[in-house]
């Protein structure tokens, strides 16, 4: 089975974000797998140890990327690809990045594609769709649960809290959820394997492609912060008077009620 | 003059409010846009069409089909794609909801347009969205082809009803077929609730409730307000209660009128899915817990002393 997992770094959940000169500043910034894509990762793990083949982690990133590529790697991935985009693109969006990958897909023997359902930083979750459409493949998004049957596939979906149980057939692309499985840490001589592991890095150029082709249709005009939230109000006395003044502060300051 | 689609979403046969928002924000896109609804459906779809032109449209395309009973991706852009082409609109607003979230990006591939995805406000020729889960936001235009965005339930305020508004209503005939994703069951699970991301008030727990049955205060205090219930990736973590409620930088990102935490700490992954709601209030036994930072008011005390009589409190004020 050829399966592949589409990956993106994203800033650690632990970090704060700070504006310099207009943009996030990376700087000093961890960098993880975005969350959701580890559970693509270990999903694709799991499918290859069952149905046998090859797990290929592919990016579109910067140099720095091949660390979290590596991480992949370790947690099992076989092959690893790196679409460095860092000399030839300025700005890009969805349409840049799917523009690439349907370039990457275009000579691809393609089982199945696993991705996360979303980015925690750009949380745009358009790229496994828009994906799916340019490989003109069925795709089921926010997966919670994945099994494959010969050609059939038998899928649980989060839709909002509540779950839709859905057959379709490979090739497909799936948009993983929490809740699918709970992904490995690399294991001591996973990492010293994943040292060896094949990682390819790829421009755009290899995929006949250059800047004009992948310009973005839209753009970022400016990133602010959130005004900051000055702390409130902790009420004093009883509980039975804090209670009152809350349901009383409730109406008549904050008007919520 | 402009024209932009405005898209319905039924659940259960009920409009979503977010079909509402749909048409106030293409009215902040253009004010004197021709506004048209979209709505499809197996049935029923001309009252929902109806209602969508008494908040604000100024006429609707409707999709009834078997196949369109419930969302599926193939099926709603055969519909969604057969409206745009009879249509050719200069703009598109969808609600970012499950269904806004899986079909848009599909759309905006045929289209090979731009989207501009879980807005949550519009300023001019900008879209307002969070970005890092709300820790920053940024402004979005469109460079060229059409005006694509979806927009976050509950933050975009809908345009009063006017029940003598009307507009023209238009039956489209399209064929729904090759369905490549096949739904055989749907499971409800959250159907005893309000929906988290459309709630005006949310009632969340955190590892402070302790087990699956510290939940209960939280419920009945969620069901005399009419809130949804929520929780921290803490007491998903430990079993307390499924993923699905889960707020927070991994989970829903929710922006409520009123959000109460009960025995939150306040990590930032957490605050990342809720600072943004308009007035926050904090239960907690830790008077240095970081939820109080962020929190319009505190209550220093144990939940299961606090919620219970915050709930009788509430009672009595609704009986009087």
């Amino acid at each position: 089975m050829n399966i592949y997992v589409l990956m993106k770094k994203t800033f650690d959940t632990e970090e704060k974000i700070q504006i310099n000169g207009g943009v996030i500043e990376e700087d000093g910034a961890e960098f993880i797998i975005n969350p959701y894509d580890e559970y693509a990762i270990e999903e694709a793990i799991k499918l290859r140890d069952e149905h046998d083949g090859e797990v290929t982690v592919v990016t579109v990133g910067d140099e720095e990327s091949e660390k979290q590529l590596r991480t992949a790697l370790a947690m099992g991935a076989d092959k690893a690809v790196l679409i460095n985009t860092e000399d030839d693109l300025e700005e890009g969006d969805q349409y840049t990045t799917v523009r690439i990958l349907e370039a990457y897909f275009e000579d691809k023997d393609v089982d199945i594609i696993l991705a996360g359902n979303v980015a925690i930083d750009e949380a745009s979750g358009q790229v496994g769709p828009r994906l799916a459409d340019k490989l003109d493949m069925p795709y089921v998004t926010t997966i919670t649960e994945l099994n494959i049957d010969g050609d059939t596939v038998n899928i649980t979906r989060d839709v909002e809290g509540d779950e839709e149980k859905i057959e379709t057939s490979l090739p497909l692309l799936v948009t993983c959820q929490q809740g699918l499985n709970e992904p490995r840490y690399p294991s001591l001589p996973g990492i010293m394997k994943a040292k060896k592991k094949p990682l390819e890095e790829l421009e755009i150029d290899d995929l006949d492609l250059d800047e004009d082709d992948v310009e973005a249709k839209t753009e970022t005009v400016e990133v602010f912060l959130p005004p900051e939230k000055e702390a409130g109000k902790v009420l004093e006395g009883e509980t039975d008077e804090q209670v009152k003044e809350l349901v009383s502060l409730l109406k008549t300051e904050a008007k919520v009620l | 003059m402009t024209k932009l689609l405005a898209f319905a979403e039924i659940k259960d046969g009920d409009i979503r409010n977010v079909s509402f928002e749909t048409i106030a924000a293409a009215r902040q896109i253009d004010e004197g846009a021709e506004v048209v609804a979209v709505v499809f459906g197996n049935k029923n779809v001309e009252e929902a069409a109806n209602q969508m032109i008494q908040y604000g449209a100024d006429r609707a395309v409707t999709v009834t089909h078997d196949n369109l009973e419930n969302y599926t991706s193939d099926g709603y852009t055969q519909a969604a794609m057969a409206v745009i082409e009879q249509e050719n609109p200069d703009g598109m607003v969808m609600g970012h909801t499950s269904a806004g979230k899986d079909l848009s990006p599909r759309i905006a591939s045929k289209l090979d347009s731009g989207l501009v995805s879980d807005i949550t406000a519009i300023d001019g020729e900008d879209f307002v969205r969070p970005i890092y889960s709300g820790k920053a936001f940024e402004k979005k235009s469109i460079k060229d082809g059409k005006k694509f965005i979806t927009i976050r339930p509950n933050n975009i305020a809908p345009l009063d009803q006017d029940e003598s508004r009307s507009g023209d209503v238009a039956s489209l005939d399209v064929e729904i077929k090759d369905i490549r994703t096949i739904i055989k069951e749907v499971v409800r699970k959250a159907s005893d609730g309000v929906d988290l991301s459309e709630a005006n008030i949310i009632v969340a727990g955190g590892r402070g409730v302790k087990s699956e049955e510290g939940f209960e205060p939280l419920h009945e205090l969620a069901d005399v307000l009419g809130a949804a219930v929520g929780a921290s990736r803490g007491a998903c973590d430990a079993g307390y209660c499924d993923y699905s409620l889960q707020i927070g930088q991994t989970g829903k990102v929710v922006t409520p009128d009123l959000y109460i935490a009960c025995g939150i700490s306040g990590a930032i992954q957490h605050l990342a899915g809720m600072s943004n709601s308009k007035v926050i209030v904090a239960i907690n036994k830790d008077p240095e817990a970081n939820i109080f930072n962020v929190a319009d008011y505190g209550i220093v005390g144990d939940l299961f002393d606090v919620v219970p009589k915050l709930t009788e409190e509430l009672k009595a004020i609704q009986v009087k």
